[in-house]
């Protein structure tokens, strides 16, 4: 039953996905009812899953893409081949 | 289902495919370059093997196909090499203080501003220099899982890994993903 602050971390970032089991997730709260340090991970992880929330919603409105010279270029280089 | 033999056009491969293969390929790699260098070999490997095509898939289908190999290689070869980023071990891993926290890397408070912090607009920079700064695999796997949101048995086919080497790579990226936000936007 008993976990690491590694194995309690790992069942913590899984359960960022919803991926985590029923029972990793009662082991990660009764060794985060018991350890601080991973209690505090535990916040921190929330707050950083809205980070990267944050941060994929940017990237969504910057999409990366070729520029018409890109595949100009491209182009060109293809047909010498051709 | 069409009986319709499928023709190759080289010539407008670039304006009909080039968009749609470069957007595949860069959710699956993670920078510009590579991914139109990745974009154009497959132009090239397509127009070697010409002769293969048999006319039964669409000319978009064969050229992703070639392109998916292509990918694959990539990864391999990121897989063989040492990158030059590490990820730093959070973790004693061995010894009596096995699977404990080490101590300079124990999570530290955040300050009372963190809302703030998160709205800031320039969050999203820092985030991605402290991507940037994970082992390329690390940051492939944790792109692809958080920010595309591709299904974990997806990225195990593609990546050929298992779905516990997937949750390994997950864990050191976060741990390191936070402590580099921590150093430099949380409490700076």
């Amino acid at each position: 039953m008993k976990l690491t602050c590694d194995e309690a971390t790992s069942i913590c970032d899984k359960s960022q996905y919803k991926e985590a089991s029923f029972w990793e997730i009662i082991k990660l709260n009764i060794h985060l009812f018991l350890c601080k340090k991973c209690g505090l991970y535990s916040k921190q992880n929330s707050i950083m899953t809205k980070c990267y929330e944050k941060h994929k919603k940017n990237e969504i409105n910057n999409l990366d893409c070729l520029c018409d010279e890109e595949k100009q270029t491209m182009n060109k280089e293809l047909k010498t081949k051709i | 289902m069409s009986t319709k033999k499928h023709i190759l056009n080289p010539n407008n491969w670039v304006n009909l495919h080039a968009d749609y293969l470069f957007n595949y390929t860069i959710s699956r790699v993670n920078n510009h370059d590579l991914a139109k260098d990745l974009v154009q070999d497959t132009f090239f490997a397509g127009l070697k093997a010409m002769d293969n095509f048999q006319g039964k898939a669409s000319e978009r289908t064969w050229l992703i196909a070639i392109l998916k190999r292509k990918i694959i290689d990539y990864y391999r070869k990121i897989n063989s090499v040492k990158g030059k980023a590490e990820v730093k071990m959070n973790f004693y891993s061995d010894g009596e203080r096995e699977g404990e926290w080490i101590e300079e890397r124990v999570p530290n408070s955040w300050g009372n501003e963190i809302e703030k912090n998160i709205e800031n607009s320039e969050l999203s920079t820092a985030l991605e220099k402290c991507i940037d700064s994970l082992p390329e695999k690390y940051a492939i796997v944790f792109k692809m899982k958080t920010i595309q949101q591709f299904e974990t048995e997806e990225i195990c086919k593609e990546l050929d890994i298992t779905a516990s080497n997937l949750w390994v790579i997950i864990h050191r990226a976060r741990t390191q993903l936070r402590k580099c936000m921590e150093d430099n936007w949380f409490n700076n």
